[in-house]
């Protein structure tokens, strides 16, 4: 038999993720931050860089970022400043971007990231720093020549840089979305990774299991979503992997991550080293942060998301599986929560919202927040239900036609003239035609099948198009095949 | 020593474009100013804490209220070339 010990590798991850804080204005000018405007209308000599303009710093970022700060259980610093990180790129103006080097606004922070279904795993985040956004630049082919947008220039953000403590792009994956999920709590940033208001870079590097020593990393980039996030990760350890199995050296490099190819591809305009010769920023003051500041935005963190599970349970006798589906979107809990206040069977309403309005939700490619249905929209629904005007086929249809027409159930219960038939007059009438046609049936539920009742159920709804009470159907059925 | 190599290097990432006579230059020049820097190398500042700013001001703050931007014919102005409201600039390769 031949030797078959193959290398076994670990895989090390350290994310670094950038929050774009939704102030109204840049961070160090007053310029308005607005999506979708023209190119270069949202400007001003401060974030154009012109010479002789001092950039002050937006006390708002500064309160957010502590709030973050806080959320992540990271200690905030009490002496805070500015540097310069120098390098040149169209995209900054300045020639060099206002970050934070040696004093950052937090250090050793942390996070429990969910392992299976009842165990976590902690991992430290390094550091948060603040730091402006660079513009936009789009390449034209045609001119051979790239335009620059500085509208986005100034933009704050806040860069949160994990330690190399994820195994897995698994892990890299869980530990995103939690970060993401109490980053949400924060209200804080809108954590849109489609929009780029929460960018994630990862570092990857592999090592022989054993081994403490770092191997060389490679920088991921472009990763526009969670998917793209573990995709990467999970093709560059394949990749890395067979480059030290055909015996090669892994090159400190960043790649690009291809969505539509599902590879990466080395930038190799950025192979050159970097050297960002790092120095206080000499137009901004240095800060000192008190106690009682960090005291008081403490106090505006209500719950983070895992208090908020644990509170919906005990609250409202849901399932911690659908505690779990609420918080995922602080949205939807709250919408949860507004209405139970009128409606009392709160597991009901909960299976709703996490079953029908997630779907149509879901099929819409849309969240809560961006549609007009209003937790009274869906009690009024849910009232209809119970008294039996509607039906639950006729419930779900009324659900989707108040999503997309932000009309209440009753207006579109009457317009589609969607109100179940109740009557015993007509359903009666229903079963003589049903009896008629499906004789086979008919003997067999006579001899004691019963489940074929449900086959004479389904048949009179197709009949009304939906709109018979099934349950009373099912009732006349028996009443005139079983007690007759 | 500063050397040639040096110089080079810093032009390079500063997009400097030098020729053999200014590089020569410039490492004979940048190496005075090192000799002198270390000079001051020799002073004992183990008690001196690093300073970033010299003035005594500290926590000096804007509220995040908006003011006018510059309209898109203001800000173009200094662009040496521009194309639909953008600055255009020779092409960058990602
Ligand atoms: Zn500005």
């Amino acid at each position: 038999m031949t030797e078959t010990t193959q290398q076994q590798y670990e895989t090390v991850i350290g994310l670094e993720v950038h929050l774009q804080l939704s102030t109204k204005t840049k961070i160090f000018c007053g310029c308005a931050i607005v999506f979708g405007k023209a190119p270069n209308t949202q400007t001003c000599p401060v974030c154009l860089g012109l010479p002789g303009t001092l950039p002050v710093l937006n006390k708002q970022v500064l309160d957010y970022s502590i709030k973050v700060a806080i959320a992540l259980n990271f200690s905030v610093n009490s002496f805070i400043k500015f540097d310069r990180k120098n390098y040149y790129y169209p995209d900054l103006p300045k020639g060099y971007q206002i970050s934070q080097f040696d004093h950052p606004i937090a250090s050793d922070g942390h996070i429990m990231i969910p392992i299976g279904e009842n165990n976590f795993k902690r991992i430290n985040i390094t550091r948060a720093h603040m730091e402006e956004d660079a513009g936009k630049l789009i390449h034209d082919n045609a001119s051979n020549a790239s335009l620059v947008d500085y509208n986005r220039t100034g933009t704050p953000l806040l860069e949160i840089v994990s330690e190399p403590e994820l195994r897995s792009a698994q892990e890299a994956y869980d530990y995103l979305q939690t970060l993401k999920l109490t980053l949400q709590y924060c209200n804080v940033s809108d954590c849109d990774m489609e929009k780029g208001s929460l960018r994630c870079d990862a570092n990857v590097s592999i090592r022989p299991v054993g081994e403490t020593e770092l191997g060389t990393k490679t920088e991921l980039k472009n990763l526009n979503s969670f998917k793209a996030v573990k995709a990467s990760i999970e093709y560059e350890v394949k990749r890395q992997k067979s480059v030290l199995e055909a015996g090669e050296k892994i090159i400190q490099e960043t790649r690009l991550w291809d969505e539509n190819k599902l590879i990466s591809q080395s930038m190799r305009s950025k192979e050159e080293a970097h050297d960002y010769k790092y120095f206080p920023e000499p137009d901004l003051v240095p800060f000192t942060i008190e106690a009682s500041v960090i005291d008081e935005i403490a106090k505006t963190i209500v719950e983070g998301p895992q208090e908020k599970r644990e509170r919906l349970v005990k609250d409202y006798a849901i399932s911690d599986y659908d505690a779990r589906i609420l918080i995922q979107d602080p949205e939807l809990s709250r919408f949860f929560e507004e209405c139970t206040k009128t409606y009392k069977d709160t597991k009901k309403i909960c299976n709703w919202i996490n079953g029908q309005v997630l779907t149509e939700l879901n099929s819409r490619k849309t969240k809560i927040a961006n549609i007009s249905l209003k937790p009274e929209n869906l009690t009024q629904l849910m009232d209809q239900l119970d008294s039996g005007v509607i039906n639950n086929l006729a419930a779900k249809d009324v659900l989707g036609l108040m999503i997309d027409s932000g009309q209440s159930a009753d207006t579109i219960i009457k317009e589609k003239g969607l109100a179940q038939v109740s009557d015993d007059g007509t359903l009666d009438k229903i079963v003589d035609e049903l009896i008629q046609e499906h004789q086979t049936i008919v003997t067999q539920i006579k001899e004691g099948k019963e489940s074929a009742i449900g086959f004479l159920v389904g048949q009179a709804m197709r009949k009304t198009q939906g709109k018979a009470n099934p349950k009373k159907i099912g009732d006349i059925i028996k009443r005139r095949l079983l007690h007759a | 020593m500063f050397t040639e190599k040096d110089v080079k290097y810093i032009a390079s990432l500063s997009r400097i474009h030098l020729n053999e006579e200014q590089t020569a230059q410039f490492s004979k020049d940048l190496e005075k100013i090192l000799s002198y820097v270390k000079k001051l190398e020799q002073l004992d500042v183990s008690d001196v804490k690093p300073t970033s700013h010299v003035l005594p001001l500290k926590n000096v703050y804007r509220n995040d209220e908006i003011k006018p931007s510059l309209t898109q014919e203001q800000a173009l102005k200094f662009s040496v070339e521009q194309h639909n409201g953008s600055f255009k600039v020779p092409k960058v390769i990602e």
